[in-house]
């Protein structure tokens, strides 16, 4: 064993290969770097660190003036509404989209008949319309309504209703599609119309899970109905914005506890209905 | 149906009746026909999108920029995570686990867009603001998981090492790491793909990349500079979907 060996064990065989990968991320990485104005001296510029530190020093006591809580009630509960009814928005986009491109619900795949060219007109579009409403988020639909029905509860009641309208839409009708499609079959075979086929053959059965994933959904929609508010669509997350925009550090945290509440209330309160329905 | 069955009915009825009446909303005024012609304008005003050559290369650059944020803002997050990972799997007593899980929490409890319009105040409008606040958000998610990976690694590989006189720093780095490295990696890959979509749209509260530039042209009624972004923005979910699906695939040799 050489003299080096013993100062520093065996050599790890590995150690170039490993050495070569870690630089070879590092090299890739730092194009990134400057591309993302990447500068720590930012944070520590006097000016900047003078305004921040003020901030985050007025972060504590939390504001409790009787009238900012109030205020935040009433932004709480419209934050609750906004989802709830953004919810049932969602539903009436999703639903009809779930079952006109639920492809164990046609029944033309049967065979040629009456409705045949219908349903291969129909469904493409809203494949389409499902895809598009779900791939663009939910913040940009925010943004979108904002400046169509103005700043407010509207403009995130509207936007939760197309964005999740997609998503429901897609996971109704993947959830009617991994179920037992049997009875459905059956029906439509000997004879019964789409929603009968629907109501009898799949309804049952798919019921439970339909029902805790749109729960599940609504608990997304709490939170994102905050988020929206960033953008002024009304909210706890308007009063969010409002309240870092002046600077008001103990508004902040009070905001952001609150939140926080909400969200572990969501939680709960989401969990409690997936058990009592299942 | 149970009675307690009809009993949710209820609540969830009355739920959402009493969420419109809340909101109080005057949604009936959208379906008139002027407001449904304004509607159908402010539509339309999106076409075409604008594909100028000029225009193209801000976009380039916009999407180069969103990817930056979301690739540096998650190799951060794997190194701060990584660092509070150690601790937060009980690596050094109850106390120092209690406080680096708490830490892990509260940075992930509070989400990517909060983080960006604190960040913004903190750090100035721009794409440094965005790629802290993925950094922050993700460390939290992130460390949560590599402590769990950390926990479950098997014990036996760095008790060898110790037992045949190894140090703690070293059992733990050829003991540990190399079983739990492939997880890491896969755990950053995952986060890197999720905030890439998140990079996207944080710019809306003045973060960079994309979002920002959706957020400039919708505010000087730009609207069919706005639709390119927007196409833009599908583009890049659609090609991370594919190519995520695709490495997927090759990985586990499916």
């Amino acid at each position: 064993m050489s003299a080096a060996a013993a100062v520093w064990g065996p050599r790890d065989p590995s150690a170039l290969p490993r050495a070569a990968l870690t630089v070879l991320i590092i090299a890739l990485l730092w194009p990134g770097f400057r591309l993302a104005e990447f500068d720590l001296a930012v944070l520590f510029d006097p000016r900047n660190r003078d305004t921040v530190g003020k901030f985050i020093g007025t972060f504590f006591p939390l504001a409790t003036s009787a009238d900012f809580l109030q205020l935040l009630l009433k932004s709480t509960l419209e934050t609750l509404a906004i989802a709830t009814a953004g919810m049932v928005i969602a539903m009436l986009v999703g639903c009809p989209l779930a079952l006109v491109v639920t492809r164990s619900l046609s029944i033309s795949r049967i065979g040629p008949g009456r409705g045949y060219i219908l349903g291969r007109v129909l469904r493409l579009p809203a494949r389409f319309a499902l895809m598009l409403f779900r791939s663009i988020p939910e913040i940009v639909w925010a943004l979108l309504f904002v400046r169509a029905v103005g700043l407010g509860p509207a403009a995130g009641l509207l936007a939760i209703g197309v964005a999740y309208g997609g998503m429901l839409g897609k996971v109704y009708s993947e959830i009617l599609e991994s179920g037992d499609v049997r009875p459905t079959t059956a029906l439509l075979e000997t004879g019964s119309g789409r929603f009968v086929a629907f109501f009898y053959g799949m309804w049952p059965a798919a019921l439970p899970e339909l029902v805790s994933y749109t729960v599940y959904r609504w608990e997304c929609a709490v939170r994102a109905s905050v988020i929206m508010g960033f953008v002024g669509a009304g909210g706890l997350g308007q009063q969010m914005e409002l309240s870092m925009r002046m600077l008001n550090g103990g508004e902040v945290s009070t905001i952001l506890l609150i939140f926080l509440l909400l969200v572990v209330l969501a939680d709960t309160l989401s969990a409690l209905l997936r058990k009592l329905t299942a | 149906m149970r009675p307690m069955h009809w009993a949710v009915i209820a609540a969830l009825a009355s739920a959402v009746w009493a969420s419109f009446a809340y909101l109080s909303l005057d949604l009936g005024h959208l379906l008139t026909t002027e407001a449904q012609a304004l509607m159908w304008n402010y539509v339309v005003s999106f076409f075409p999108p604008d594909l100028s050559g000029e225009y193209l290369v801000q976009i380039g650059q916009g999407t180069l920029e969103t990817i930056a944020i979301s690739a540096v803002g998650t190799a951060l997050a794997a190194v701060f995570g990584m660092l509070l990972a150690l601790p937060a799997s009980g690596r050094y007593g109850t106390v120092a686990r209690a406080v680096a899980r708490l830490v892990l929490n509260f940075l992930r409890s509070i989400p990517e867009l909060v983080w960006a319009a604190l960040m913004v105040i903190a750090a100035g409008l721009g794409p440094f603001a965005g790629t802290l606040a993925l950094a922050w958000h993700t460390t939290g998610v992130i460390g949560r998981l590599f402590a769990e990976t950390l926990e479950n690694a098997p014990a036996e590989p760095v008790q060898a090492l110790q037992l045949s006189g190894c140090r703690p720093s070293l059992a733990f780095l050829y003991g540990t790491m190399p079983n739990v490295l492939p997880q890491f990696v896969a755990y950053s890959l995952y986060r890197w793909e999720i905030n890439i979509r998140m990079a996207a749209i944080l710019g809306v509260v003045g973060a960079g990349g994309l979002g920002q530039m959706l957020y400039f042209s919708l505010s000087l009624f730009h609207q069919q500079q706005a639709m390119t972004v927007i196409l833009a923005m599908l583009v890049l979910v659609v090609l991370v979907d594919t190519a995520s699906a695709w490495l997927r695939r090759a990985m586990t040799g499916g």
